[in-house]
């Protein structure tokens, strides 16, 4: 037996086996560095003036109430109307087009879709809505933030439904249901779970996106809730903020910011939690 | 009596006649509905490349290929040259693909080969949140934790050891600014870690156990069966975990845009300001005027999602050719 080739051997995958646990380590490092920091500087910025009164300008004092309304007007206009489209359309990949000429296009362009940078969501709306309209608008950000829900909604509808046992479809149809009665009453229950999850998913993804809105939504330093005006929005606010010069400002931004994550984290968790169910 | 008989049952049969029509149209109904919602996506698409060759029309018009070749970036002469942009963007996403890919890789194995059981989902849970940390927390928490720390230890230290080191010294040149390229750059690869991380362990575990006991069976180390069973079995997955993490990076906007120093030119020094395609929209369209200076920035855009399509579509190329296969075999 080759000794030396042996030792080489059991030392090379020990060193091997090292640097994927510093790997993992790596990763959780940064992980707990960024959610320390976001919590230290968050809960320093803190307090319930912060939900209760407007957005400052220069070092006054402030809040980040109609930050925080506007935010959450446009995402749930967003969602109430990107969310039955993505789920028609998902409906359609899993149910009508499967293997269909048209599904391979959508399925195609959906994935590009879902992950084609958020900007350029933004350059199209602008584009498409605040060219034409001729001016920047709450709406216009709705749009681009619904733009960016259709295409999650889709790829969660389509990959749920798929797992849902096709014994259930052809029971359905035996007793002389028809399609469209099946797919609501039966596949759409039956995925229930699986599709609120991509529901969840895409509340959490929209919530913290900020480029889209840079140029559809703008911002707006007062309170408003005419969706057809510049609308004040909490990513713009913390992009404003931390680009100022004002300490106060910098703080603000940082209780924004973990106001957005702890947000999206719990909603993606709430995800994941569904999905456990489920399975 | 009889003719009672027959009349009723003609009504039922009438009856049934038009539940079943009913029932066909609105099906029919439905069908076209879920078709025209998927039609709508298409033609969001198709929205999408028409807004952004229709807005950059007079650009590409003016400056013609030169827009691409020069570095210039000038609102007030209306001089606009995109390699500036370009270069960060392409720069910044290599670098962090360097990173990402390995410590990516690495974090996979060490989930499905080397964790305690208990702990795999766990962790696995908390690599993917890094995912869900919106890039504007990144973007802030870059410029005012990551930046400075980096710029008064990491920095001084890459300057020492490689501004005397013939041609790499080109690149670890000039004081260090906190923010920059590299910053951007690694700033990037913590954020695309976990793309590769997750479709990696899941492609790692459609390999049939058989193929790696066999392995360990003639007597493989654990590395052998990594590098020469695993990987050559899912190396298309890979990849395409890969491709799908590198366009995120090329289209990532506002962690860049804080931390990549908004600089138009070119620095050889990695450690210099730069700017990316994004970067350089988000923070410049708001403010522009004039329609030469929107239309190039609309032409950035379709630059950018040239690139980023060719990368996406061949992910998904590489995914695709690999479900196929494992679903055959399964």
């Amino acid at each position: 037996m080759n000794m030396a080739l042996y030792t080489r051997r059991k030392a090379f995958n020990r060193m091997f086996l090292v640097l994927s646990v510093l790997a993992a380590v790596f990763g959780l490092i940064w992980l707990a560095f960024i959610l320390g920091e976001l919590c230290w500087r968050g809960l320093e910025g803190m307090s319930s003036r912060v939900f209760t009164e407007m957005t400052p300008a220069g070092d006054a004092d402030g809040g980040l109430l109609n930050a925080i309304v506007g935010s959450v007007m446009m995402s749930s206009v967003a969602v109430v109307a990107g969310t039955p489209i993505g789920l028609l359309a998902g409906t359609y990949l899993a149910e009508y087009g499967r293997h269909g000429r048209l599904a391979f296009v959508v399925r195609f362009v959906n994935d590009i879709l879902l992950s084609a940078p958020s900007i350029i969501v933004g350059l199209f709306v602008y584009e498409f809505v605040v060219v034409p309209t001729h001016g920047f608008s709450g709406w216009a950000g709705t749009v681009a933030l619904g733009v960016i829900v259709i295409p999650v909604v889709v790829r969660t509808t389509e990959n749920m439904l798929l797992l849902v046992p096709n014994g259930l479809r052809e029971a359905a149809a035996a007793l002389g249901a028809p399609r469209s009665s099946v797919i609501r009453a039966v596949t759409w229950r039956a995925a229930r779970a699986g599709i609120v999850t991509g529901v969840l998913l895409a509340i959490a993804r929209i919530s913290g996106e900020t480029a889209p809105l840079l140029f559809t939504a703008l911002n707006n330093q007062f309170w408003s809730t005419d969706m057809s005006g510049w609308m004040p929005n909490l990513p713009m606010a913390i992009f404003q903020y931390a680009n100022s010069a004002y300490d106060n400002l910098h703080r603000l931004a940082w209780a924004g910011a973990l106001l957005i994550t702890a947000t999206v984290l719990s909603l993606s968790v709430a995800a994941r939690l569904l999905e456990r169910k489920r399975s | 009596m009889a003719d009672i008989a027959l009349t009723e049952n003609l009504a039922a049969v009438a009856d049934r006649a038009a539940v079943v029509r009913r029932f066909g149209m609105r099906d029919a109904g439905f069908r076209w509905l879920t078709r025209l919602a998927a039609l709508l996506v298409v033609l969001v698409f198709a929205g999408v490349i028409w807004s952004l060759v229709m807005g950059a029309m007079p650009s590409i018009k003016h400056y013609g290929w030169s827009f691409v070749t020069t570095e210039a970036w000038n609102p007030v002469t209306e001089k606009f040259g995109a390699l500036a942009s370009i270069y960060g963007t392409l720069v910044t996403s290599f670098l962090a693909m360097l990173i990402a890919v390995p410590v990516g890789i690495g974090i996979a194995i060490f989930l499905t080969e080397i964790c305690p059981r208990p702990l795999r989902r766990p962790i696995g849970i908390a690599i993917e949140l890094l995912a869900g940390i919106p890039s504007i927390i990144y973007g802030i928490w870059g410029l005012f934790v990551f930046a400075p720390e980096f710029q008064q230890t990491v920095e001084p230290w890459l300057i020492d050891l490689l501004g005397n080191v013939p041609l790499v010294r080109a690149l670890f040149e000039g004081p260090p600014y906190g923010t920059g390229i590299f910053t951007a750059s690694f700033i990037l690869s913590i954020m695309v870690l976990p793309f590769i991380s997750a479709v990696t362990r899941d492609v790692f575990e459609t390999v049939p156990p058989m193929l790696k006991e066999a392995a360990y069976g003639l007597g493989c180390t654990t590395w052998e069966v990594m590098w020469r069973v695993v990987l050559p079995f899912t190396r298309s997955g890979v990849v395409g975990g890969a491709m799908l993490a590198l366009g995120r990076a090329l289209g990532e906007t506002m962690a860049v845009t804080f931390v990549i120093g908004n600089s138009h030119h070119i620095h050889t020094s990695l450690l210099s300001p730069g700017t990316s395609i994004s970067a350089t929209i988000a923070n410049e369209f708001a403010e522009a005027v004039g329609d030469l200076y929107i239309s190039s920035l609309i032409e950035l855009g379709l630059i950018l999602f040239a690139i980023t399509f060719i990368v996406l579509a061949s992910a998904q190329l590489m995914l695709r050719t690999l479900e196929r296969r494992s679903g055959g075999a399964s």
